[in-house]
């Protein structure tokens, strides 16, 4: 058999938990990138630490690759359970490269390679998932150096041992995998770029953590909670270089107290949870919204109610973040569509919640925090952070309303000046203390409720993606950025057009004039009510009927979104 | 002196609208602490930070004349915390009634002992829910009859003492508002302690508990001997059980135990408080193009 595979190749390796499947993809996204080529990898995993079947899928291409693709070219599985787990997308097309003298598969695409014994050879079957990473590298032909040089710096301080060990493993793998290339049997066919070596290549997680510290945030306090988790270890793993309090919280409600009395005391803080965690702080929202207070949310969806799928993608936390807490308060929600914007996003979210004293939110999914991909650069050049908090003077009131400007009076903070801080979640006076005038309670509601126009000042506009005489517009928010994208760019029909919104509340005015000119709106989330569709219904009256929506779980795929928006131009 | 002298009270004290019964503890012991921070050199209206939650005492910070965030239902030690370990040049204390730190923020209540961040926490202890009308507390007596306890209270009382000194603790105090001058002086050495300090507040509500009046206080209290030992840590904890005579003062003391602030290595070098830092933009450029 033989088989070439041009431009872009999907490998997707499937394993048990505890198998290594993310050692993989990140020693094969990194090398492969060092190599010059655009890479993407996503998981997708069960909710156990041991056993069940997981699957890591890398895309590697000449071109950029940040989507998630159905087709699977070659597949490495390293349990017999991943084929059958992995359902339709293995094809008549799909190459598996396989330990058959163990897993015993039948598939006439079957190349036998013997990853676990050369493992057991080399002294343990945990050095199969580094063969396998061999194996793809060799059908790469990658230079072999890059492959020892960055062993070393990821196990280097394991030991010699640990480092020479994985390095027959991967060598190895990689002369097997260089045989099927240069007998031609399988061959990739991908042009690689000097250029790209010196990319990032970062995940979601990363992107949001890395715009916190960009952001100037100086602490975190959270609660555990999958996907939102991954943000507060890579806080603590900054704060090795950098100063940022990092303290897990007893639970959610004292995380989101925690966070108000760090910005009431001058600092920036932030949370990270998921939807579940998020249900819990609530009240202490409806708090910061009370006392003024800046906070920022990062909130990772995951399929809900209660626990729901608890390691899958979801964007069903959009009505909860727009409507949680009791009363009546402003707030911003972003939902970041590409890594550069979750980073540019998150920075910005702490100077506009310091700036209007309201709660910001980062709404992100399972799927994008997960996923990574090449990036060419963070640009801090333009970077600014400004704290907002004042030096108070002897006369100082916290909710002084003659001072406020659209509803902003100053921010003072305790120790700072000459004058006093009070806050207080009852209604209060313009000096923080507890009222029960009820003018002085319109007033402060009034007050409270300009900050929605104050606000407009930094909104974020919706991007706007292809032809300006469309006919179609296809409205996306959040993750489904790029693959609504990607679709566009295969249908490639000069009458569809995307407008992705990466501030979803407020709706950018701005929004109106694309959504009005459409003759046909499609909206695609992955929800199974449309909650962004009835959103926009809510906010402008511009009633969107074609909805594409997906909730079980899974992000779109670049194929089948592809096949939904074509069957919508009919 | 003279110039610290009410500097802590309000230029309108006598016309404030206070919102307890005549006769409740709570005034007590808002003359308290104000004598006690009145006669502490180091504190200031400025330097200080009081934190309520929501219940009658967690009124007490609008009776005041310093900063004071006066946050949610049970949600008084988080605040607190975290005030304290943004910017540890400040003194924190953390007041409100039982049912706000042992019913609502009863897991903030353990959890924030096993932090010993350097804050005090003074409860109101009247054994009963004062803002929502009579309802059993934590520390109701068993038996009590209320208006949602209609047969009387029926679970076993919670015992703050005893969990705070078995949950690490490195202060834990009782003291009673009618007792003026000792409850002061106990004060005045919790917010000294280096760690978290518990002051376990005893307060009549004259309205709601007819069980624990003044009277039965007094009855019921004792103070602890002038040669009592609070540093054994066993001997605190059989005390901590006594019931029909319950002892006044400084139960347990433990000196010298790291605070949480102490040990954060945002300080060791630097001892800014957080709002005085920013991010070095330049550093953080060349920590992500490490990353590539
Ligand atoms: C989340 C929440 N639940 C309930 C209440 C109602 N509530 C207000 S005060 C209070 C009890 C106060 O009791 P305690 O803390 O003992 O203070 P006291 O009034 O006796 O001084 C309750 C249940 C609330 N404000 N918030
Ligand atoms: S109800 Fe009780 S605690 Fe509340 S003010 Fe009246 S006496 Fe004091």
């Amino acid at each position: 058999m033989n088989k070439t595979i041009k431009e872009d190749v999907s490998i997707v390796l499937s394993g048990e938990a505890g198998q290594g499947i993310q050692t993989i993809e990140g020693l094969l996204t990194f090398i492969l990138k060092r190599e010059g080529y655009y890479v993407f990898a996503t998981k997708e995993y069960m909710s156990r630490i041991r056993g069940g079947s997981n699957s890591t899928e890398i895309r590697v291409s000449s071109k950029p690759v940040k989507s998630y693709v159905d087709k699977i070219d070659i597949l490495i599985p390293l349990t017999k359970s991943s084929v059958e787990h992995l359902g339709d997308r293995v094809t008549e097309d799909t190459l598996i490269i396989a330990d058959n003298d163990f897993l015993k598969l039948e598939n006439k695409n079957l190349f036998n390679v013997p990853i676990l014994s050369i493992a057991k050879e080399i002294g343990n079957e945990i050095y199969a998932n580094i063969v396998a990473v061999g194996v793809i590298l060799g059908l790469f032909k990658t230079n072999i150096k890059t492959i020892e040089e960055y062993l070393k710096e990821r196990f280097g301080d394991k030991g010699e041992k640990i480092v020479s060990d994985n390095l027959k493993a991967a060598s190895e793998g990689y002369k097997l995998g260089k045989d099927f290339s240069e007998s031609g049997e399988i061959k990739i066919e991908i042009s690689a770029n000097e250029s790209l070596k010196d990319d990032l290549l970062i995940s979601g997680t990363d992107a949001v953590a890395l715009g916190a510290l960009a952001g100037n945030c100086d602490s975190i306090f959270s609660y555990p909670m999958t996907p939102g988790s991954g943000v507060l270890v890579d806080l603590a793993n900054f704060s090795k270089n950098f100063d940022i309090l990092v303290e897990q919280a007893e639970d959610e409600i004292a995380a989101i107290n925690m966070a108000i009395g760090g910005w009431y005391a001058g600092a920036r803080s932030m949370v990270t949870t998921s939807d579940g965690g998020f249900a819990l702080m609530e009240e202490g929202l409806s708090l910061a919204g009370m006392i003024e207070s800046p906070i920022v949310i990062h909130l990772a969806q995951r399929p809900a109610p209660a626990t729901g799928l608890p390691t899958r993608t979801a964007q069903e936390g959009l009505n909860l973040v727009i409507h949680a807490g009791h009363g009546e308060f402003p707030r911003l929600v972003f939902s970041p569509g590409s890594l550069e914007q979750a980073f540019y996003l998150t920075q910005k979210a702490f100077n506009i919640a310091d700036k209007y004293q309201i709660p910001v939110f980062v709404l992100t999914d399972q799927f994008f925090v997960d996923s990574y991909y090449n990036v060419k650069k963070l640009d801090l050049s333009k970077i600014e952070n400004k704290k907002y908090f004042v030096e108070t003077t002897e006369d100082y009131k916290r909710y002084d309303l003659s001072k406020a400007k659209n509803g902003v009076s100053p921010r003072g903070i305790p120790n700072y000046g000459n004058g006093l801080v009070v806050v207080d979640s009852d209604e209060h006076d313009e000096e923080g203390h507890i009222t029960e005038d009820l003018d002085i309670r319109i007033k402060m509601v009034e007050k409270r409720l300009k900050k929605f126009e104050a606000l407009k000042e930094d909104f974020i506009s919706p991007e706007f993606y292809g032809n300006d005489n469309y006919k179609y517009l296809v409205v996306c928010w959040g993750s489904n950025y790029n693959v609504v994208k990607e679709a566009l760019e295969n249908i490639n029909n000069k009458d569809l057009a995307m407008l992705h919104f990466s501030q979803v509340y407020p709706i950018p005015e701005n929004a109106v004039e694309f959504l009005e000119k459409a003759e046909k709106i499609i909206d695609v989330e992955n929800n199974a009510t449309g909650q962004f569709a009835k959103l926009i219904r809510a906010e402008t009256g511009i009633k969107i009927d074609s909805k594409i929506l997906k909730f079980n779980g899974m992000p779109f795929s670049v194929e089948e979104l592809t096949a939904k928006i074509r069957e919508e131009l009919q | 002196m003279i110039e610290r002298k009410n500097m802590f009270s309000l230029e309108n004290e006598k016309e404030l609208d206070i919102a307890w019964c005549p006769g409740c503890g709570n005034f007590g012991i808002l003359n308290i602490l104000k004598k006690a921070l009145e006669e502490m050199e180091e504190i200031t209206p400025n330097n200080f930070v009081l934190v309520s939650g929501i219940g009658q005492a967690a009124k007490i910070p609008h009776y005041f004349k310093n900063n004071a965030f006066n946050g949610l239902h049970g949600r008084t030690l988080p605040v607190a915390f975290a005030i304290k370990a943004t910017n540890p040049d400040l003194y924190v204390v953390a007041e409100s009634g039982d049912g706000d730190m042992y019913g609502e923020g009863g897991n903030h209540f353990i959890h924030n002992m096993r932090r010993n961040i350097n804050i005090t926490n003074i409860v109101h202890d009247n054994r009963v829910y004062g803002l929502t009308k009579g309802q059993a507390s934590p520390t109701s007596q068993q038996g009590m009859v209320t208006p949602v306890q209609v047969n009387g209270v029926i679970l076993n009382p919670f015992n703050p003492i005893a969990v705070a000194i078995a949950n690490g603790a490195t202060f834990v105090a009782r003291a009673f508002v009618g007792d003026m001058q000792n409850t002061k002086e106990i004060i005045k050495k919790a917010i000294r302690h280096n760690g978290y300090a518990l002051i376990d507040l005893f307060q009549p509500c004259v309205t709601f508990n007819k069980i624990n009046t003044y009277a039965w206080f007094n009855e019921h209290t004792y103070k602890l001997r002038e040669d009592y030992d609070p540093s054994d840590k066993m001997q605190a904890l059989q005390i901590a059980f006594q019931e029909d005579k319950i002892p006044l003062g400084i139960i347990y003391e433990e000196k010298g135990k790291p605070t949480f602030e102490e040990q954060l290595t945002i300080y060791k070098q630097n001892k800014d408080p957080l709002f005085k830092r920013s991010i070095d933009l330049n550093k953080l450029e060349s920590f992500i193009n490490s990353m590539r």
